[in-house]
């Protein structure tokens, strides 16, 4: 008993270790004080970076969210196929983030990638999606829906096909339409399932590495430098450790806090 | 004249599909181009199994070292992950802790998979160059058990309070010590939430490259890893890449042919909770 019981909790310990040590990391820099978090507040990066992980998150989950529910509706009306469209649908998650990088790095070359191929064949002329800083945060998000809305689809369909069906009938009796449908009936009994998928997927999105870091490596320029790539060179390319961890820390304590308010926020919503 | 009814549903299916299969289509074809035929942006070309073939078996690349390291720190940290997570959620569902003791570890959790992996990776790197596990696979282990015990200990969690008290006071009452009670009561109930929930761990653990980028070096290098130097070559050779791209998504596949009942339920149970 005392085995089982003491198991889990040194391996949370040691787990905890992990924390601690980098926490020792850092408090081996407060001997510098606070001049880190200082320096941070007014590191135009920093912000620069915050501010393009903002809109990345927003954008993506958005888009994923909007794309995953219509894709759940469509899936749960489907009469056949359901298992098949489902099982197609999942894929891009289950693909290493990486390999989705590598894979649209190809897709959007302007010289022969797939897309520029389409733009051709209807006569537009080629666009440098991830070269050009107009562009470059676009094709990150747009990638960033492909790969992520299968997440939001296959919470909203396991949603969508947990509701009582008897609702619907009574909708039905009543003369609802389609529309009427949806909005009355569908999205309120929904609103719990969409809310948590919605703070799941922003926290996911604010932890963007691996295809920014293959598509685009924060460029051109600072135009989709996300937080987890700016904490990265910090950490590994400038050698500024202590300043990293400081980024890592604002950026923990951020996240946190918007987990806050969307927890207090629902159970506002709950109690009402 | 009225289209039959679901013919909307299944065009709009159609077209979804075609988002997420023409993008694999094209890669895996890019895969069986050569450079030039694949630069040429021929809409037409003769297949070559040339790329393929080099990524796994020419000498200078690493692909098969780079899948067999995948797969032991993929396998590694999963068995520990379980193992972890079920004595875990085991010990705080069960086991009169008191109530913050248990809130404390499993709202700390939660933080932790809130955390971007790259923050930590710093801090492991650190911590693994002291222990000498810097460039082993057992450092990558740790780092993606440790990553993926959060959700391995909540969704454990979820089954684990699903076991029957009677049951457990039954075998109690038959003498059964606590390591025989959990063998032979509580393993075979939990075993679907083992299934999940390794699924998970394994793929996820097989996608890291946050983690894996910072703690390995070339030998001991994973597929992502791998992949991403490809892309960063100066001279970047897009017909490997795309085939070795094609190639690391097969345990994907895999997984969705074999297993795509314990993926939807792993997932969707980690987001209702």
């Amino acid at each position: 008993m005392l085995v089982l019981g003491l198991l889990p909790v040194l391996n949370l310990v040691a787990l905890g270790f992990f924390n601690v040590s980098w926490a020792d990391g850092r408090s081996t820099w407060r001997f510098v004080g606070a001049t880190h978090y200082a320096a941070l507040a007014a590191d135009p990066l920093f912000r620069a970076s915050l501010c393009n992980t903002a809109l990345f998150a927003l954008g993506a989950v958005a888009g994923q969210m909007l794309l995953g529910f219509a894709l759940a509706m469509l899936c749960s009306k489907a009469a056949r196929g359901r298992v098949f469209w489902r099982a197609l649908f999942i894929l891009p998650v289950l693909i290493p983030g990486i390999v989705v990088g590598a894979m649209w790095k190809l897709l959007l070359n302007p010289d022969f990638g797939l897309v520029a191929q389409l733009l051709d064949g209807v006569g537009l002329p080629p666009v440098n999606w991830l070269g050009d800083a107009s562009t470059a945060l676009l094709s990150v998000v747009l990638v960033d829906i492909w790969h992520w809305t299968p997440f939001c689809f296959l919470l909203f369909l396991a949603g969508i096909e947990a509701l009582p069906q008897d609702v619907y009938e009574a909708a039905r009796v009543d003369g609802a339409s389609a529309w009427q449908e949806l909005r009355h009936v569908t999205l309120p009994l929904m609103w719990p399932t969409i809310a948590v998928t919605f703070v799941f997927r922003l926290v996911l999105a604010f932890k963007v590495f691996d295809e920014v870091y293959l598509l685009t490596g924060g460029g051109p320029g600072t135009a989709t430098e996300v937080v987890s790539f700016t904490i990265y060179q910090r950490f590994f390319t400038e050698d500024r450790a202590g300043y990293g961890a400081a980024m890592s820390v604002a950026v923990m304590f951020l996240v946190a806090l918007m987990l806050v308010v969307a927890v207090g926020a629902r159970r506002r919503a709950a109690a009402a | 004249m009225r289209l039959p009814r679901g013919t909307g549903i299944h065009a709009g299916l159609l077209l979804a599909g075609l988002f997420v299969a023409a993008p694999f289509a094209w890669v895996v074809a890019a895969g069986f181009r050569t450079q030039i035929s694949l630069l040429m942006g021929d809409a037409w070309f003769e297949p070559t199994l040339d790329a393929f073939r080099e990524v796994l078996f020419s000498k200078t690349s690493g692909f098969v070292l780079n899948a067999r390291n995948s797969l032991v720190v993929a396998l590694a940290s999963t068995a520990l992950c379980l193992a972890a997570a079920t004595l875990g959620a085991w010990s705080l569902h069960r086991m009169r802790w008191p109530r913050w003791v248990v809130h404390g570890f499993l709202a700390w959790a939660l933080l932790f998979q809130m955390i971007p992996p790259i923050t930590l990776a710093g801090g492991w790197f650190v911590m693994a160059r002291a222990a000498g596990l810097d460039n082993t696979l057992l450092g990558l282990v740790l780092a993606h058990a440790a990553l993926n015990l959060p959700l391995a200990l909540w969704m454990m969690g979820v089954f684990v309070r699903d076991v029957p008290q009677e049951l457990v006071e039954a075998a109690r009452l038959d003498g059964a010590t606590t390591p025989v009670l959990l063998r032979h009561v509580v393993l075979p109930l939990v075993a679907p939430g083992l299934a999940a929930a390794g699924v998970l761990c394994f793929v996820f653990s097989w996608n890291e490259f946050a983690a894996a980028l910072t703690l390995t070096m070339k030998d001991t290098a994973t597929v992502p890893v791998a992949i991403a130097k490809f892309a960063q070559d100066f001279e970047i050779r897009y017909v490997q890449m795309a085939a070795s791209a094609a190639l690391s998504a097969v345990p994907a596949l895999l997984v969705l042919l074999l297993a795509q009942r314990w993926i939807v339920k792993g997932l969707t149970l980690g987001a209702v909770k």
